[in-house]
């Protein structure tokens, strides 16, 4: 399962967090501060994947920004890691070619956008279509 | 798509480009608490804010915390968007309290009316924020308030697909806060037949939530084995037009794919024909589109269809039954070692480990050895190079140890320092577990130390001298070559230990040669003491006593270095104390009484190596069962505290008066116990404990009671024999709680549970004079043992240091699980081995007694079936980490001679014999 999705630029900003175990706030800080120290020093010619405490991460890199998703150590690296680049790419749709400034001034937008794809650690519509569809109809609506 | 960028609130906007216009931290706290100002303003004044007002503020509050500020209102007006009718005032309520619940829980009550009312509405877009909010919260108190409302929302009909997605998966977070969440009867056969839904999604979901349910209880829930197995059969056989929305670059719905796949794992291969060939269908067509050329060139096509492969492959290595299959997964893998992507080869070198330990595709792995070895030098990737480790190690077998370690070795001279120790460990393990010819691994190690000396931990020298003092074949190769490792102008102090404990030992087997005269040997070594710390010298000064015995030629000299003030009056304590006893001990005892005390060490008691436990802890892969293993209760307090100790020794201590003491100068109790494999005590305790651990009794005697301590002015600790405890101590075995030992200082008391394998057992320190301490011991029963494992406890009493030998009562009945059969299976079974026992009754022969004593004992009392109603029998199985061992009972009191007859059969003879013994003295 998934335990923490993490949007992280190259100096270590948070642009979005999104928790599923119960940590601290101390402990989060941490995590956040241990995942861009171990994933900004990796380059283009290292895998996907990294081990983490008990976990792993499986991280891709946009531009300046790193995606990263937290998961168990027997979890499927490349199912995650396409599930980041479908995330990505519906954000891409939603924000009309997404910039890290997207996420800034319309952090409220994008947590909705992470509830529809995952939710409680789990994957859960993978359709692009649908997910579009669905944010559209809430974009409507007052 | 609508513009979304600068929508919504500008009042927000406007603050955020503030924020980041700031040109300091400074003047960014400034800007937030300005805002933060103005924000309680608006709130506390009289002028009632309107729903949009709400929202922008809120919304704002959460910008600020977010970006790490603490906030410490605005809470109510968050929980009061959540009454509003309006989606975009009720996502930020949601949003904002789902994100801050952590630091408020009082905020949770106030919810639940809130979340409760979206719930019921008839609006799918409320249900919809509802259930994603008590998702994301999770708590128990959420599992409380709707643990009810949340089954029948999934299974409803009219419910929308949608809402079902959310619903699953909602119930999946609060199981796993609260098991009992999930209802039974008729409600699993509705959750397993959402895997036929129409709709891809609410299978996606879906399939989360029912690999959680069968992880709990798989019995109940095997349904969902043939309705995966279709619904995968289905996706993979479709064509990628078939599966429009689902279909991700022309991979038909891999994450679903993925998902059925793991659900499979938690499951045996289908018992059923049709199920099992559907499924060996599936996963023979995954393995031909691995073959087929690429609808795409992008990434994510290859991403999405490898992902699909990889969990095909491992359900395959799981199954490990279709021959077949594994071999053609161990070539795909193959293929995927060259490949150009770092992450497929990463992955491939992963996953074959997992295949090397198959015996069907162990020996297709093999042929891959050349590349893997490759993958070591050229991979620039570190975590890469550490699985083609992984690997080796993995597929190592006699056949190609030589050349592996080989490999391993030349790597280690410019491996990264972060896998060293790790590797270091691993070839020590390889070299020991597949030695035919011993000067071999005597090579292997003396290597090791000079390529990694820093990384060679204690429990790799240690183990090296075990060996060597337990084969005399390969004694006088050993001491030949530490003395010409010795010689090298710089060697490492690793290098002095070995050297130094096996020339001690059997210096003389290559004396004769004038190479190597003693005097050679004893300058070879000398002239590396001034360089070593403390706890070399100290080594070293036992070997010098120990040449004194072999070579009296070189007595004097020696007796120099003893007597040099650098030694006599050396500013250690240990150094100081050893030179002067060993001194005394070559000036006043005849040669007899210095050949017995400093006799060759006796052989160690073979066992399994040390090594591994350690190199099961450095892998960062530990499960959380193990690493609670690892937890040691250290206990320190007040007046009579009591400082438990593992040291499973105590029995040895007769052994060393007599045979020489070779004290590895370890100044460390605890750190020395390592060597016999007790830093993993709880896991290994049960077949370790028969294990002689001379190197630790050796100092359990220094320090024990050797007087060696007098430095410290403290006298030795009065050992208190455990004779008045052995009787309460049998108690236990037909009991698991009770006082195991009590004195006018101290009470100890014990409560253990056991399931299958594992026990858990608590030791109750009660201090007379304060509080209680307890410690916690998890064990695993690895194999059947006889015995119980050593309990030594010291604290200190008035200042005076009191040792007690006890046992923890952890006997082999422990992990007994009770077993209900009737007669008939009972007496098919009664034919195995047997262990019997005769003995006379020591206390009065009551039924209700025995029966008590049968039922503590563990087993199942099964009544009604033995043709004569005095016998009793029983029956239950042996949980061990390797293996399960059946047990039979059957005992027959005879009345009038005062005589019981106890008949013990198990599907292990050496069980039985153990369960006979422990159970005859009960009676």
């Amino acid at each position: 399962m998934i335990r923490f999705i993490l949007i992280q630029n190259r100096a270590g900003k948070t642009r979005l967090a999104k928790w599923y175990m119960n940590f601290d706030d101390d402990e989060k800080q941490k995590l956040i501060e241990e995942v861009h120290a171990v994933v900004t020093v990796r380059d283009a010619k290292h895998t996907n994947f990294v081990e983490f405490r008990n976990f792993k991460i499986v991280y891709r890199r946009y531009a300046g920004l790193y995606f990263c998703i937290c998961v168990d150590i027997a979890d499927n690296n490349l199912a995650y890691l396409e599930a980041i680049h479908n995330f990505v790419e519906v954000l891409n749709e939603y924000f009309h070619n997404v910039c890290e400034l997207d996420l800034v001034f319309n952090f409220y937008k994008a947590y909705s956008v992470v509830d529809e794809m995952f939710l409680a650690g789990e994957i859960r519509e993978t359709s692009q279509t649908k997910v579009l569809k669905q944010l559209l109809m809430l974009n409507s609506l007052e | 798509m609508p513009a979304v960028r600068g929508d919504g609130m500008r009042g927000l906007a406007v603050f955020i480009s503030d924020i980041r216009n700031c040109k300091s931290k400074e003047a960014e706290v400034k800007r937030i608490n300005k805002e933060l100002a103005n924000i309680r303003s608006k709130f506390k004044g009289d002028k009632t804010l309107d729903g949009y007002q709400k929202k922008k503020y809120v919304c704002k509050l959460l910008f600020i915390f977010l970006l790490g500020h603490d906030i410490d209102f605005g809470h109510m007006e968050a929980v009061n968007l959540l009454s509003s009718n309006k989606y975009t005032e009720k996502q930020i309520g949601y949003l904002f309290i789902s994100v801050l619940v952590n630091t408020n829980s009082d905020l949770i009550k106030l919810i639940v009316q809130s979340i409760k009312n979206d719930l019921g509405s008839r609006n799918p877009v409320h249900v919809n924020l509802a259930l994603q909010c008590i998702a994301n919260i999770g708590s128990k108190e959420m599992a409380d308030a709707f643990g009810t409302d949340i089954p029948k929302l999934l299974v409803s009909g009219e419910t929308m697909d949608v809402v079902k997605q959310s619903a699953a998966l909602c119930l999946l977070r609060l199981f796993r806060t609260t098991q009992e969440i999930i209802p039974g009867g008729e409600w699993t056969s509705r959750i397993i037949h959402l895997l036929n839904d129409q709709h891809m999604g609410v299978v996606t979901a879906a399939c989360s939530l029912i690999e959680a349910l069968v992880k709990k209880n798989p019995d109940e829930y095997k349904g969902c084995v043939s309705l995966a197995v279709s619904r995968l059969s289905r996706i993979v056989t479709a064509s990628y037009t078939d599966l429009q929305d689902y279909t991700y670059y022309f991979v038909p719905a891999p994450w679903l794919s993925v998902k059925l796949l793991r659900l499979l794992q938690h499951y045996p291969p289908p018992e059923d024909p049709g199920v099992r060939g559907r499924l060996n269908e599936c996963l023979d067509t995954i393995l031909n589109k691995a073959q087929e050329p690429p609808k795409s060139k992008k990434v994510q096509h290859s991403n999405a269809k490898n992902a699909v492969l990889f969990e095909a492959i491992s359900i395959i290595i799981h199954s490990d039954s279709e021959p077949n299959l594994l071999v053609r997964a161990c070539n795909q893998l193959g293929q995927f070692l060259s490949h150009r992507e770092t992450n497929l080869r990463y992955l491939a070198l992963e996953t074959m480990c997992l295949l090397a330990t198959s015996e069907f595709s162990h020996e297709a792995v093999k042929k891959h050895q050349e590349t893997v070895i490759n993958a070591l030098k050229t991979e620039r990737d570190v975590s890469v190079r550490q699985r083609a480790v992984d690997l080796l190690y993995a597929m190592c077998d006699r056949s190609n140890a030589e050349e592996i370690v080989q490999e391993m070795l030349n790597y280690l001279e410019t491996a990264d320092y972060s896998i060293r120790e790790e590797m270091v460990l691993k070839v020590a393990i390889l070299a020991e577990k597949y030695a035919q010819d011993y000067t071999w691994y005597v090579d292997v190690i003396l290597n090791l130390i000079r390529i990694a000396g820093d990384y060679v931990s204690e429990e790799v020298w240690y183990r090296v001298i075990q060996i060597v003092v337990n084969r005399e074949d390969v004694q006088g190769y050993a001491a030949k070559t530490v003395f010409e490792a010795l010689q090298a102008p710089a060697c490492h102090e690793n290098m002095v230990k070995v050297g130094g404990y096996i020339l001690g030992e059997f210096g003389n087997l290559i004396a004769g040669d004038s190479r190597s005269a003693p005097v050679v040997q004893f300058q070879l070594l000398h002239s590396k003491y001034h360089l070593c710390s403390a706890a070399t010298r100290a080594l070293l000064l036992t070997t010098y006593i120990k040449f004194i015995n072999l070579f009296p030629e070189i007595k004097s000299q020696i007796q120099d270095v003893l007597k040099s003030n650098s030694n006599l009056r050396s500013s250690d304590a240990e150094l100081q104390q050893r030179a002067s006893e060993y001194l005394h001990l070559s000036v006043t005892t005849t040669t007899d009484v210095l050949a017995t005390v400093l006799e060759e060490m006796p052989p160690f008691t073979e066992k399994e190596s040390s090594i591994l436990a350690v190199l099961k802890k450095k892998s960062g892969r530990m499960s959380a069962q193990e690493a609670q293993r690892e937890a040691r209760v250290q206990a320190r307090e007040g007046n009579a505290a009591p400082a438990a100790e593992k040291a499973q020794n105590a029995q040895l201590k007769t052994k060393s008066p007599s045979n020489a003491a070779f004290p590895i100068p370890q100044l460390n109790n605890s750190t020395s116990a390592d060597l016999l494999g007790l830093s993993t005590p709880p896991a290994t305790q049960n077949n370790t404990q028969s294990n002689t651990g001379v190197l630790v009794d050796v100092l359990g005697d220094l320090y024990g009671g050797g007087g060696t301590n007098t430095h410290n002015g403290t006298s030795a600790p009065a050992t208190i024999s455990m004779s008045g405890a052995t009787d309460n101590i049998k108690k236990f075995v037909c009991k698991n709680n009770g006082v195991l030992y009590e004195n006018d200082i101290i009470q100890i008391g014990i409560k253990s549970e056991f399931r299958q394998n594992l026990g858990r057992v608590g030791v109750f320190y009660g201090n007379k004079t304060s509080m209680p301490l307890q410690q916690l011991v998890n064990c695993e029963c690895v194999e059947d043992f006889n015995g119980l494992p050593d309990l030594s406890v010291s604290f200190t009493y008035g200042n005076v240091p009191q040792r007690l030998a006890l046992h923890l009562p952890l006997s082999c009945n422990k992990f007994f699980e009770p077993t209900d059969m009737n007669g008939e299976s009972f007496f098919a079974r009664w034919k195995n081995l047997k262990a019997q026992k005769i003995f006379k009754a020591t206390g009065p022969m009551e039924n209700a007694s025995i029966k008590t004593k049968l039922l503590g004992f563990g087993m199942q009392l099964l009544e009604g079936i033995d043709p004569n109603p005095e016998n009793y029998v029983c029956a239950a199985i042996i949980h061990t980490r390797t293996q399960q061992i059946g047990c039979l009972l059957r005992l027959e009191p005879n009345r009038q001679a005062e005589m019981y007859r106890l008949t013990i059969r198990a599907s292990k003879e050496s069980t039985a014999q153990i369960l006979a013994d422990l159970l005859a003295e009960q009676f």
